[in-house]
């Protein structure tokens, strides 16, 4: 089983420096670009290979070059988005510490094909570690050539540059981290324009996932036939994927694409832990829909986790076990939405901290039955289409999954007036 | 008023980017870091220097969690709260943190030499519950751990 991604990150955590990743094949694909390639031929090759997107969305990665207006003049920009903190989301931290020049080939070449000039690590505050290991990264690659002017000697020049944020949640929608970047607050920007025509201060801009970028040297060095062989199903190449929350061995991994919810719990993760019970899972971070014991068989892909009720997302999963209470594993998501929101659209500033209360109140003993008609009108108000961007949509797949699935809970805490999980509270 | 090093390390950012503004958040961080936070007349100071107004200077530095606008103490503690640390017993951490300081979240020790904040996942949920403090981070941490950590800082 093939592992292109992560086969070269030492298992001492340490990230390859530069003469151990060109050692092992790394910034071959550049100079094939650079030599071999017109910037067309690298977004034809991206999109012929079917990459989707690795940050949540799942957009096909060369269609969304390929909007870019190549004629246009000017400055373009090209930006790794590095601001992982969905909760539950632990994936790109590991590419990032590990294999750096991975992502930095990747981003050079992106860059290429769309003729940005210049590049940015959009990093959340938290990574320390990775914000140490992208630096020196950084300028390892401008003291090798490969960053600056005249990269490898051919006419195409790059400059990049290191972002860390100040932490905020809102930062990783494309939009936001484009106002972030231009030093502004992060709330999201009405599309379109979209920012592959009208992005950061005003230029064609590309924002994609780290795990997305650091597929590309790989693309180019063994094809799109190659890729997608990696796959159990139709969506091409390996995800990293992850599971937290009372297993035997909570982790990350790189597997091919389509492995089975069952799979990833019982044989990775080494299943639930002696005593717990598996109820239910986030598959793919905080805010997707819950997933059951029914489930177990579904395959994690895009399509599989979509006809299954959910939304594959960042591919890690958040597992609720049967001592911990489900209205408090929402409550606590919940409490995050309502923190993290941008306040920019009314439905969310206002729903989902009403949410957070409704949902604490069935927690503490008072809630009645009207509470969960509200909070069945909440997953509607706040759904697609009535907010601004994702965020409370996104907020509301966990909720509604939950009074489906564990309507019985709720109940339970209306009719005996507590949490019946209150002697399990850690 | 800025000091000499905080301006030159502002004009520094101010050549990288095409606006003024666009250093807003860079000049925020400068600051906070030769002063622990960003007060009033931070922002002002801030504002003239990048052109713009107090208030939307002012609209940035609140938007952000980790620019603080009020004091804080030498070592600032990120518990982290979300759900990989919640199902993992983040609350025993919480309780035992706010026993051993005698504060709540948001607040400082008397002696300034800790503000305990709650934060937003760490990205680390396969290590739950966790913690940071200042730059390190500390993983898979049990409530009885807790007071030799702390012992670290001065």
């Amino acid at each position: 089983m093939e592992r292109p991604l992560t086969q070269h990150i030492p298992d001492s955590g340490a990230a390859l420096h530069i003469r151990e990743y060109e050692a092992v094949g790394g910034y071959t694909a550049l100079k094939k670009v650079l030599r071999e390639m017109e910037p067309a031929q690298v977004t034809t090759l991206v999109k012929d290979s079917k990459l989707k997107g690795r940050g949540g969305a799942g957009f096909d990665t060369g269609m969304k070059w390929s909007f870019v207006p190549m004629d246009m003049p000017g400055p373009k920009y090209l930006i790794a988005n590095a601001d992982e903190m969905e909760p539950g989301t632990f994936k790109d931290r590991w590419l990032l510490e590990g294999n750096p020049h991975q992502l930095l080939e990747g981003m050079i070449i992106a860059a290429y094909a769309i003729q940005a000039t210049d590049a940015f690590v959009f990093l959340r505050w938290a990574y320390k570690d990775a914000a140490r290991e992208m630096r020196r990264a950084i300028a390892d690659a401008y003291t090798a050539g490969y960053l600056g002017k005249n990269i490898l000697g051919s006419s195409f020049s790059l400059e990049m540059q290191l972002h860390t944020g100040v932490g905020r949640y809102m930062c990783g929608e494309e939009t936001a981290l484009l106002n972030s970047l231009e030093g502004k607050r992060a709330t999201p920007r009405a599309k379109p324009p979209f920012p592959q025509v009208s992005g950061l201060f005003g230029k064609p801009t590309i924002v994609n996932n780290v795990e997305t970028l650091s597929w590309i040297s790989h693309i180019v060095n063994n094809g799109g036939a190659w890729f997608k062989s990696l796959s159990y199903t139709a969506d091409g190449g390996t995800k990293i994927y992850g599971v937290s929350g009372r297993v035997n061995k909570p982790g990350a991994w790189e597997l091919p694409m389509g492995i089975t919810m069952r799979e990833l719990l019982e044989e990775h993760a080494g299943g639930m832990r002696n005593g717990y019970r598996f109820r239910g899972a986030l598959p793919g971070g905080a805010s997707t829909d819950f997933l059951t014991e029914v489930h177990l068989d579904v395959k994690m892909d895009f399509a599989g986790v979509t006809a299954a009720g959910s939304r594959l997302g960042t591919g890690t999963m958040v597992v609720l076990d049967d001592h911990t209470c489900p209205v408090g594993f929402v409550h606590n998501l919940e409490h995050f939405f309502a923190q993290e929101s941008c306040g920019f659209c009314t439905p969310c500033r206002e729903g989902l901290p009403w949410t957070e209360k409704i949902l604490w109140s069935l927690e503490n003993g008072t809630g009645v039955p009207a509470d969960l008609d509200l909070l069945e009108m909440h997953t509607k108000m706040l759904g697609p289409g009535n907010t601004f961007c994702a965020l409370a949509p996104g907020a509301m797949e966990p909720l509604q999954s939950a009074l489906k699935y564990f309507r019985e809970d709720f109940e339970q805490h209306i009719k005996e007036k507590k949490c019946p999980y209150a002697h399990h509270q850690h | 008023m800025l000091t000499a090093i905080e301006i030159e390390k502002i004009t520094h950012e101010l050549q990288q980017v095409p606006v003024k503004k666009a250093a807003c958040i860079e000049a925020l961080k400068i600051v906070q870091q030769q002063r622990r936070w960003i007060s009033d007349e931070s922002v002002e100071d801030i504002a003239a220097m990048l052109e713009m107004s107090t208030a939307e200077v002012d609209s940035v530095a609140t938007f952000y969690n980790l620019i603080f606008r009020r004091p804080v103490g030498r070592h600032i503690i990120l518990l982290c709260d979300s759900i990989s640390c919640y199902v993992m017993g983040f609350t025993a951490l919480r309780q035992q943190l706010q026993s051993l300081l005698h504060i709540n979240y948001g607040q400082t020790t008397t002696d300034e030499r800790f503000t305990l904040l709650p934060n937003a996942c760490l990205g680390t949920c396969d290590h739950a519950p966790a913690l940071m403090i200042d730059e390190d981070l500390y993983r898979d941490v049990k409530p009885e751990d807790l007071e030799k950590i702390l012992e670290k800082y001065s």
